[in-house]
């Protein structure tokens, strides 16, 4: 079979020797196509030999099969109340945990339930426990041959995933203090894999706009859900036995099940307006409505409001006015009691000053005269008006003796002028 | 599914491929349903059609028809076969700058269509259908061109399609997509070392081409192009035959009015399909000329008859390709048959005949496994995207510099001599370095044995196969017939390069002798017992 070598002629020791050249090769082109092309252009760009080469490509082969593992399945082990479920009761198990597959649940893929069935078939199957030395048990593979056929059935794994609700998202309790959106936000995720068409619009945070807000609402008030519920129904006997009894359990089925397609309808309307009544945006929304709605109003009132104003405004002003006059009234009435007053001490002031004058000057060196001076002093005081009195009062303020002498006389002709004084009255200044 | 794609722009008929993830490929079709896309357009008032739309308006609006026009992008008007006789639909008209273009009537108005502009439109219909199938974006495109394309042709339509939004990662030549999409169909056959013809029979021309795959690397050793030669010969055949037959029961002749001509082209396409798959066929055409009908039945016997003509001419054209390899016939292990006309079950028994025996011709008359031939090239367009969609454009320019794609190749195999005087190839003819190949030998009975290298010389055995003798009939004689030559290329130890001797060997123990040439041309010899511990010995050759 295999090639077998001509044997070593006698006399020949050389380990090796080289005899001729082979012919020079051509250089053609190749094609640049196919897997084989890259690995020999890597090879002559990056100048590995073959050893080097074929490392790498082992390297790689060896990544490429470790991907391959179930990561994405976990390790998950069954309780031991799951493992010692009666087959019999198998609806109740929860399939999911069976496989292993309880993080996964209705997301898990129908690649993910062949291969976890698989792990799970390997890790429970009777003939397994029982070389392990283990009784011959095979309740739980029961279970799990249940569970995978549920699985892989579309139609089994719809009705199955439309009552594996036990681990959704519960919404918060109410009364209690909670973030809207960490507490809704999940619940609404949850229960959006139930509709039967298009995607649902998200949430959303606090800054969603109105809009959004109450497309979001009406999205969900008008939720089809593809929920059934088959799977709760209780087993149809054989109609061997009786007839009217199968369709006795056949008609409570379809009953129950409408029934509880109501009552979930009915949840899922309440947990919507609950959702609404409690979302801080709808009370934002409204509050900001309100707001508009008094400002549309105070805005539509305005002329009105403005007469009011105005006849405000001026009865304001004349209440001012008013109150103004009489405080000034008031005020100049005590001006002029004072000015008076201010007035007459001036004018005893002046006179004082005027009358001390002729004695500051000693009667202009005649002293004798001093009576006959002084009277007629106190004539002309008497005969000045105010002016005057003010007037020759700083004339005759420390003035020397010629000088009150000269006022006096100036005085005197003045007031003899106006008619005021008649010059027999007099004694001195004649 | 990726989103690159594989594309197929040919003169007749264009198709579009996409790999799948599990390494299948899938041909994609567009909104007509059709997988192999009729390169044509037309236009009628406003409208645009495309495809096989276009190609039914070649009966009515041949004027606004434009179909064939492949072959004329990046070249000056002078150098093109405008006025070739299988040139139909609007005739081609020398524009402005010197190219190609079409004069059109779109809405009333004559516009004049640079056949750039021709091409930008089809890519876009084609695009179009590529991503209503995948429903992304398309990211990138391998595209594949006749090897006889020059380097100003293969510019003008990277730049066209990348102007039509379709970003082009590498252009390929046409045989080799399809050999590569034919050999890594099933089990992946690239590393098997053997020489392919690649035939291609088209609408309007054909192409072959002798490709040696040697380490899963691809060189193309010869190519034959022949313009005219294809389907449309075919359908001119079946049309004359019609032709003959309507004159002869009506005595209208139908190739007087360019209309009836059309729809008797038009109707033997059809028929030519329908005789690829059964026996017989019906021809029936309404108002064929001067108001008569047409209707007859024809079997595939008298289809092959009546074009045996461009048949024969087709089976030359492969035997010209070989030859102008250096080769024989009998060095070829397989024919690949590609495109429509391909599906001519007489095409390929008439090829099956001049190879010998030990030739596989792959066509889907002989093998109903085989590929669609019209889908070969697209769905190798399609693999070599989806193999280089991870590589940014600089390495791809990378990698098809010259000082990669030009390789040296051995002339002749290199082998050693086993214990008979046999030679035993190591390294075949046409191998490109580097390369790396051992082969396992044993020692027999002998402590010590000898490695020679050899380089290989071809001969032709011929054995005469006696006719086996029938008793019961010996008395009739007529067996006049030559006696069957087998003959069957055998390599023989000629130039001894080297010898290598190992010593001291328990009786039969496993051996490698492992012969590397590397990317200098010096081959390393080598040879070492397969056991832990062992100390190979080793020699050097270098080339002349």
């Amino acid at each position: 079979m295999s090639i077998v070598l001509p044997s070593l002629p006698a006399g020949k020791t050389d380990a090796f020797k080289a005899v001729a050249k082979f012919t020079a090769p051509v250089r053609r082109p190749v094609e640049p196509v196919g897997r084989y092309f890259l690995a020999h252009a890597s090879r002559t760009l990056r100048g590995h030999t073959w050893s080097e080469f074929e490392k790498l490509e082992a390297e790689k082969n060896v990544k490429q099969i470790e991907e391959d593992q179930d990561d994405d399945l976990g390790d998950e082990e069954q309780s031991e109340e799951l493992l010692a479920h009666d087959p019999r009761e198998w609806k109740t198990a929860d399939l999911y945990a069976v496989l292993g597959l309880s993080h996964l649940r209705y997301k898990a893929t129908e690649d993910q339930i062949r291969r976890a069935h698989r792990k799970q078939v390997l890790k429970h199957h009777p003939d397994k426990k029982s070389a392990s030395g283990g009784l011959e048990q095979d309740d739980f593979f029961k279970i799990i041959q249940k569970a995978f056929d549920v699985m892989m059935d579309p139609t089994k794994r719809q009705q199955y995933d439309s009552i594996d609700t036990a681990s959704d998202p519960k919404p918060p309790a109410p009364k209690s203090k909670y973030d809207f959106f960490e507490a809704w936000g999940p619940v609404f995720e949850s229960e959006a894999r139930f509709h039967k068409k298009d995607p649902l619009p998200p949430l959303g945070g606090l800054d969603a706009t109105k809009e959004e807000v109450d497309n979001f609402y009406s999205a969900w008030g008008k939720f089809d859900s593809w929920k059934t519920f088959e799977f709760k129904d209780e087993d149809v006997p054989d109609d061997t036995a009786n007839r009217d009894h199968k369709r006795y359990i056949e008609r409570k089925n379809i009953s129950n099940r409408k029934k509880l397609k109501q009552e979930d309808n009915k949840r899922l309307i309440e947990l919507i307006e609950r959702a609404y009544s409690e979302d801080p945006r709808i009370k934002l929304f409204k509050e900001a409505a309100k707001k508009e709605k008094e400002r549309k109003k105070w805005e539509k009132d305005a002329g009105s409001r403005k007469a009011a104003e105005e006849a405000a405004a001026k009865k304001a002003a004349e209440e001012e006015a008013a109150k103004k006059a009489a405080e000034e009234a008031a005020s100049s009435k005590a001006n002029s009691k004072k000015a008076k007053e201010a007035a007459k001490a001036a004018k005893k002031k002046y006179k004082r000053s005027i009358r001390g004058s002729v004695k500051d000057v000693d009667y202009f060196g005649e002293a004798a005269k001093a009576d006959a001076i002084e009277a007629d002093v106190d004539v002309l005081i008497e005969r000045f008006d105010d002016v005057q009195l003010g007037e020759y009062a700083a004339k005759v303020k420390d003035a020397d003796a010629g000088k009150v002498k000269a006022t006096f006389t100036e005085a005197v002709s003045v007031l003899t002028s106006s008619g005021k004084l008649d010059t027999s009255l007099l004694k001195y200044f004649v | 599914m990726s989103a690159v794609i594989g594309i197929t722009f040919g003169n007749t008929s264009s198709s579009i491929a996409v790999a799948t993830q599990d390494g299948k490929v899938d041909v994609i079709a567009n909104p007509d349903g059709d997988r192999a896309i009729p390169s044509a357009l037309s236009y009628v008032g406003s409208d645009e059609y495309h495809g096989v739309q276009a190609e039914h308006q070649l009966i009515r609006n041949p004027k606004n028809t434009i179909i064939n026009f492949r072959d004329f992008i990046g070249k000056p008007f002078e150098e093109v076969d405008a006025d070739a006789k299988y040139q139909v639909g609007a005739p081609a008209i020398k524009t402005a700058d010197g190219s190609v273009g079409y004069e059109i009537t779109i809405d009333g108005n004559t516009k004049t269509l640079t056949v750039d502009e021709i091409s930008k439109r089809h890519f876009k219909q084609l695009k179009l259908a590529a991503e209503d199938f995948i429903g992304k974006d398309i990211e990138g495109v391998v595209l594949t061109v006749p090897t006889n394309f020059n380097e100003q042709q293969r510019e003008k339509l990277t730049q066209i399609a990348n102007e039509s939004g379709l970003k082009v990662l590498q252009l390929i030549n046409e045989p080799s997509a399809a050999l590569l999409a034919h050999l890594s169909a099933e089990e992946d056959r690239l590393l098997q070392d053997k020489i392919y013809v690649v035939a291609d029979f088209g609408g309007i021309r054909s192409d072959a081409a002798v490709i040696a795959v040697r380490g899963g690397v691809l060189t193309i050793l010869a190519t034959a192009h022949e313009f005219g030669l294809g389907g449309d010969k075919l359908d001119d055949a079946l049309a004359e035959y019609f032709a003959k037959e309507f004159e002869k029961k009506t005595k209208a002749n139908p190739r007087t009015n360019a209309r009836s001509l059309a729809k008797l082209k038009a109707e033997s396409i059809v028929v030519k399909k329908t005789l690829s798959n059964v026996q017989t066929s019906t021809c029936s055409i309404e108002s064929l000329a001067e108001g008569f009908d047409f209707h007859t039945s024809i079997n595939r016997l008298r289809y092959e008859l009546a074009a045996r003509q461009p048949l024969s001419d087709m089976t030359a054209f492969v035997e010209k390709v070989v030859v102008k390899a250096g080769l024989e016939t009998l060095d070829i292990d397989e024919v690949l048959l590609v495109g429509g006309a391909s599906h001519t079950p007489k095409l390929a028994s008439n090829i099956q005949f001049i190879f010998p025996e030990t030739t596989t011709v792959v066509a889907p008359s002989l093998d109903p496994k085989a590929i669609n031939p019209t889908e070969l090239v697209a769905r190798g367009a399609a693999l070599q995207a989806s193999l280089i969609e991870s590589f940014d454009e600089e390495e791809i320019k990378e990698s098809l510099q010259p000082i990669v794609v030009n390789t040296q190749h051995l002339v002749k195999p290199i082998g050693i001599k086993d214990a008979e005087g046999k030679f035993q190839a190591i390294l075949v003819a046409e191998t490109a370095y580097p390369i790396k190949r051992s082969i396992q030998v044993t020692n027999g009975e002998s402590s010590s044995v000898i490695v020679e290298l050899f380089e290989g010389k071809r001969t032709v055995k011929e054995t005469v196969i006696e006719a086996e003798k029938d008793e019961d009939e010996s008395d009739d004689d007529y067996s006049d017939d030559e006696p069957e030559v087998k003959r069957e290329v055998v390599y023989e130890a000629g130039e001894l390069l080297a010898e290598l001797s190992l010593k001291d060997l328990k009786p039969n123990s496993k051996l490698e002798v492992t012969v590397n040439i590397l990317q200098n041309g010096v081959l390393h010899l080598s040879g070492r017992e397969l056991k832990q511990g062992s100390v190979a010995v080793r020699g050097e050759v270098t080339s002349a």
